[in-house]
C-alpha cells in the first residue's frame, strides 16, 4: 500500500528547508523500498512548526514538525508512516487545539489538499460555488454577496456587494475583473498562502465575479516578491483553462472569461487600486484622483471590479453555502471570518482564521503564545505599515472594523506584528516616514516632501535637539499629510507616527533624560 | 539558477514582438527583457517605444518608476533583505549592522565580493523572519551565521560566472 506524505510547498515552509526534507523522504523511501507518495501541499499556517510533515494514517493525518532533512531516517525508524511516536510528533493535526479553535472557511482546504489537483479541489466543495452561481441570474449572485455582508479585505473594508452592483450596472462593451494581489503590508501573508495553497479557489471567485458583473477578462496583479505564488498560480490558470471553467466558453453559450497573471515590479504603492490599474496599463503607477470610480471607469477606462485576494476567495463559499451561512459569523457590521496573520516577535506565528470579534490578546497570547524572545510585549502594530501601534494595555480590543477605527487604529488586511520591550518607538516612527517617502508615488506634495521632512524631524528628536518644538512640528506635518494627501499612503502614514508618539511618549524625550530614567 | 545573456538587439526585438499584442504590454515586456539580460538596456527604450507607440520618455519613466527594473548589467548576485516592521521585530536591523561590519556591505549600495544587498519590504514570511530573497528562493529565520552562508553562496556563484 502506498502511504501519502505531505511536505508543504508554501514559501514559509520552503524558507526553512521544506524542499530538502521532501528530497530526503524521497531518497530514504527509495533506499528502504517503501511505497510513498509525496504530496506538496500548502501550509496549515502553523509556521513555527514548518517544515510540518503529515502522514495519512488510519487515525487521520498525523503531523511531525519542525522536521529537518537529517531527522528523516529517525522518523522512518520510529514508524512515522503508521503515525509512530517521535519527539517531533504533534498528533493528529485536525485535533490540535490551535486548529480546532478556528473557523476556517476560506482556509478550509489550505494545507489539506494538493493545490494543483483539481480532483482534490472538487472533492472538497471546489467549483460548487461557481456551479451554483451559473444557475442564478447575475442580479441574484450580486444579491448573495450583498446579503453576506462581505467587506473588502484589502484594507478599506468597503462592502463588496455594493461595488459589484455598481460594476454590474455600468454599461460598456468590455468590463474587467482585477484581483489585487499586491499584498505589500508587512505582517501579511494570507494572499500568498491562498496562491500557494488553494489557487483554484481564487480563480473560481474571479469567475463568479466576472459572471456577476459581466466581465470577459480578468487580471491578477501579483507582487514580484512572491515567485513561488506566481509559479503555482501560473500552473493553476493553465489547468483551469484545460478544464474549461475559464476560457472561451467559461459560462456556456460561448460566454468567455479569460484570465491573465501579471507580475508587479517592486512598488508598494501599486497595492492602491488606481495605481495598480495604471501599472497594469503599463505606466508609471501614479495614483489617480477619484472620481471617476474604477467601478465605472477603471482599467483602460472600462468598468472594472477590483477586489483583494481574500475578498474574492470568500466568494465560492458564499455562493455554495448561501449568504446567510457566511453572515452568521462575525459581529456588528463586520460579518464572516477574518484570516488573521500573526507575525513579528511572536512564539507561534501564522495564519488564524476566525470570526470577527475576537480580542487581540486572545490572538497574540492564546494562539501566539506571547513573544518569541520571551520578553514582555511592548507594542503591537495592527493593519500593516499604515496601521497604528497599540500598547499592551489595549490588547483586549475586539478585532472588527468599527471598534478599531473608534480607537484610532485600523484592521487593514488583518496583519498583526508583535514587538517586545527592546523596541524603540521613535525609530519605528522614523521608519514609518522613511517607508512613506521611499514608496511614495510622488504625485502630491504632502506625501512626497512631507515624509522626507518627517524623517529628518524625527532624527532631530532622536538626537535630542529641540524635542518639544520638533514634536510640535511633526504633529503639524501629520495634520497636513492627513488632510492633504491624495491617497491613504500619505494620508495614513500619520497613524503609525502619531500612535507611536501618543502611546509611547517616553521614547520621544531627549536622550539624556531617557538614560537618566533607566 | 538564472543565467543572463549579453545585450542582443534581435533577441530583444523578438522578446518585445512576442508581447506587443498583450493588453498593457509594457510591464510584461520589461520583465522579459530584464529576465533575459539581467537589466533593461537603454538601447531597448526606443524599440519598446516604437513597438507600443508611446514616447521614449514614457518608457524611460516607467523603467525608472519601479524598484525592480535595473538599468545596468548585474555584476554579481543580489540578496534582497527584508527590512519591514515584522522582520525588524525579529532582528533584521542587527543583520544590517552585521553585513556592514563583517562584510563591508552598504545596503542598496554597490557590489561587495560580487554580492549586492538590497532592501525589500516584506517577503510574506513575517512569522519566520528575518528573511531574504535570492534568485527566487526565500531564506527564513536568518541569523548572522546563516546570512554569512547565504552571502558566501552568492559570492561563489558570482565568482563562478566570471
Ligand atoms: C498605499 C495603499 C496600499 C494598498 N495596498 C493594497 C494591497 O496590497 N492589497 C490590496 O488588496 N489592497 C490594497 N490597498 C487597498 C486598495 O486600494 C483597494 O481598496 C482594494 O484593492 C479594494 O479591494 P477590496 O474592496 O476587496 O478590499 C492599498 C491601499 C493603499 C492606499
Ligand atoms: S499620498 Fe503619496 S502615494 Fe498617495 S497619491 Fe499622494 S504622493 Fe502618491
Ligand atoms: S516583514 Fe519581512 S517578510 Fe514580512
Amino acid at each position: 500500500m502506498t502511504t501519502r506524505i505531505y511536505v508543504p510547498r508554501d514559501a514559509a515552509a520552503l524558507s526553512v528547508g521544506a524542499n530538502a526534507v521532501a528530497e530526503s523522504f524521497r531518497r530514504e523511501a527509495e533506499a528502504r523500498g517503501l511505497s510513498v507518495e509525496i504530496v506538496r501541499n500548502g501550509s496549515r499556517g502553523m509556521f513555527w512548526l514548518e517544515p510540518l510533515v503529515e502522514v495519512e494514517t488510519a487515525q487521520g493525518r498525523v503531523g511531525y514538525g519542525p522536521v529537518a532533512a537529517r531527522d528523516v531516517p529517525a522518523l522512518l525508524d520510529a514508524g512515522m508512516l503508521e503515525g509512530g511516536a517521535h519527539a517531533l510528533s504533534l498528533g493528529v493535526i485536525e485535533q490540535l487545539d490551535w486548529m480546532k479553535r478556528q473557523q476556517r472557511l476560506t482556509f478550509a482546504r489550505i494545507g489539506v489538499i494538493d493545490p494543483l489537483s483539481l480532483s482534490d479541489y472538487c472533492a472538497r466543495d471546489g467549483l460548487k460555488g461557481l456551479k451554483k452561481a451559473l444557475t442564478l441570474t447575475r442580479e441574484d449572485v450580486v444579491d448573495q454577496v450583498l446579503k453576506s455582508g462581505l467587506r473588502g479585505r484589502g484594507g478599506a473594508g468597503f462592502p463588496a456587494g455594493i461595488k459589484w452592483k455598481t460594476v454590474q450596472g455600468a454599461t460598456a462593451d468590455r468590463k474587467y475583473v482585477v484581483c489585487n494581489a499586491d499584498e505589500g503590508d508587512s505582517g501579511t501573508f494570507a494572499d500568498r498562502m491562498v496562491f500557494e495553497g488553494d489557487p483554484f479557489m481564487l480563480i473560481e471567485g474571479m469567475a463568479i465575479a466576472a459572471y456577476a458583473v459581466g466581465a470577459t477578462k480578468g487580471f491578477i496583479y501579483l507582487r514580484s516578491e512572491y515567485p513561488h505564488a506566481a509559479d503555482v498560480m501560473g500552473q493553476a490558470i493553465r489547468l483551469a483553462e484545460q478544464a474549461g471553467f475559464i476560457g472561451p466558453d467559461a459560462f456556456g453559450r460561448g460566454k468567455a472569461f479569460d484570465l491573465e497573471l501579471r507580475i508587479g515590479a517592486g512598488a508598494y504603492i501599486c497595492g492602491e487600486e488606481t495605481s495598480l490599474l495604471e501599472s497594469l496599463e503599463g505606466k508609471r503607477a501614479l495614483v489617480r484622483a477619484k472620481p471617476p470610480l474604477p467601478a465605472l471607469s477603471g482599467l483602460f477606462g472600462k468598468p472594472t471590479l477590483i477586489n483583494n485576494v481574500l475578498t474574492l476567495a470568500a466568494i465560492p463559499y458564499i455562493l455554495a453555502e448561501g449568504a446567510q451561512a457566511y453572515a452568521d459569523y462575525g459581529m456588528g457590521r463586520s460579518r464572516g471570518t477574518l484570516p488573521v496573520q500573526l507575525g513579528g516577535n511572536v512564539a507561534h506565528g501564522g495564519l488564524i482564521e476566525l470570526a470577527f470579534g475576537i480580542s487581540l490578546r486572545e490572538v497574540i497570547e492564546g494562539f501566539g503564545g506571547g513573544t518569541a524572545s520571551g520578553r514582555p510585549i511592548r507594542a503591537v502594530q495592527v493593519g500593516g505599515p499604515l496601521g497604528a501601534y497599540l500598547t499592551e494595555r489595549e490588547l483586549d480590543l475586539p478585532m472588527d472594523y468599527e471598534t478599531l477605527a473608534a480607537n484610532h487604529a485600523m484592521l487593514g488586511h488583518g496583519g498583526i506584528v508583535v514587538f517586545d520591550d527592546s523596541v524603540d518607538m521613535a525609530k519605528m516612527a522614523r521608519f514609518a516616514f522613511h517607508f512613506c517617502a521611499k514608496e511614495s508615488c510622488g504625485k502630491c506634495t504632502p506625501c512626497r516632501i512631507g515624509a522626507v521632512r518627517g524623517e529628518e524631524t524625527i532624527d532631530k528628536i532622536i538626537a535630542g535637539r529641540n524635542v518639544e518644538a520638533n514634536l510640535a512640528l511633526v504633529r503639524d506635518l501629520c495634520d497636513v499629510m492627513t488632510a492633504g494627501s491624495l491617497c491613504a499612503h500619505g494620508g495614513l502614514t500619520p497613524m503609525p507616527v502619531m500612535s507611536a508618539i501618543e502611546r509611547f511618549p517616553e521614547d520621544f524625550v531627549p536622550a539624556e533624560r531617557k538614560t537618566a530614567a533607566e | 539558477m538564472t543565467v543572463h545573456v549579453a545585450w542582443d538587439e534581435s533577441l530583444a526585438r523578438e522578446l518585445i514582438d512576442e508581447r506587443t499584442g498583450l493588453e498593457g504590454a509594457m510591464l510584461p515586456i520589461l520583465h522579459a527583457l530584464q529576465e533575459r539580460f539581467g537589466y533593461v538596456d537603454s538601447r531597448a527604450v526606443a524599440i519598446v517605444a516604437q513597438a507600443l507607440n508611446v514616447s521614449r520618455a514614457e518608457v524611460f519613466g516607467t523603467i525608472s518608476f519601479y524598484h525592480d527594473f535595473k538599468r545596468q548589467p548585474p555584476m554579481g548576485g543580489t540578496i534582497k533583505l527584508c527590512r519591514a516592521e515584522a522582520c525588524q521585530a525579529r532582528g533584521a536591523e542587527d543583520l544590517v549592522e552585521h553585513l556592514e561590519h563583517e562584510h563591508g556591505v552598504e545596503i542598496d549600495g554597490g557590489y561587495q565580493n560580487g554580492v549586492k544587498v538590497e532592501t525589500a519590504y516584506c517577503l510574506g514570511n513575517c512569522a519566520l523572519g528575518p528573511n531574504a530573497l535570492h534568485d527566487g528562493e526565500i531564506y527564513g529565520k536568518l541569523d548572522p551565521q546563516s546570512l554569512d552562508e547565504l552571502f558566501a553562496l552568492v559570492a561563489r556563484k558570482a565568482g563562478a560566472r566570471q
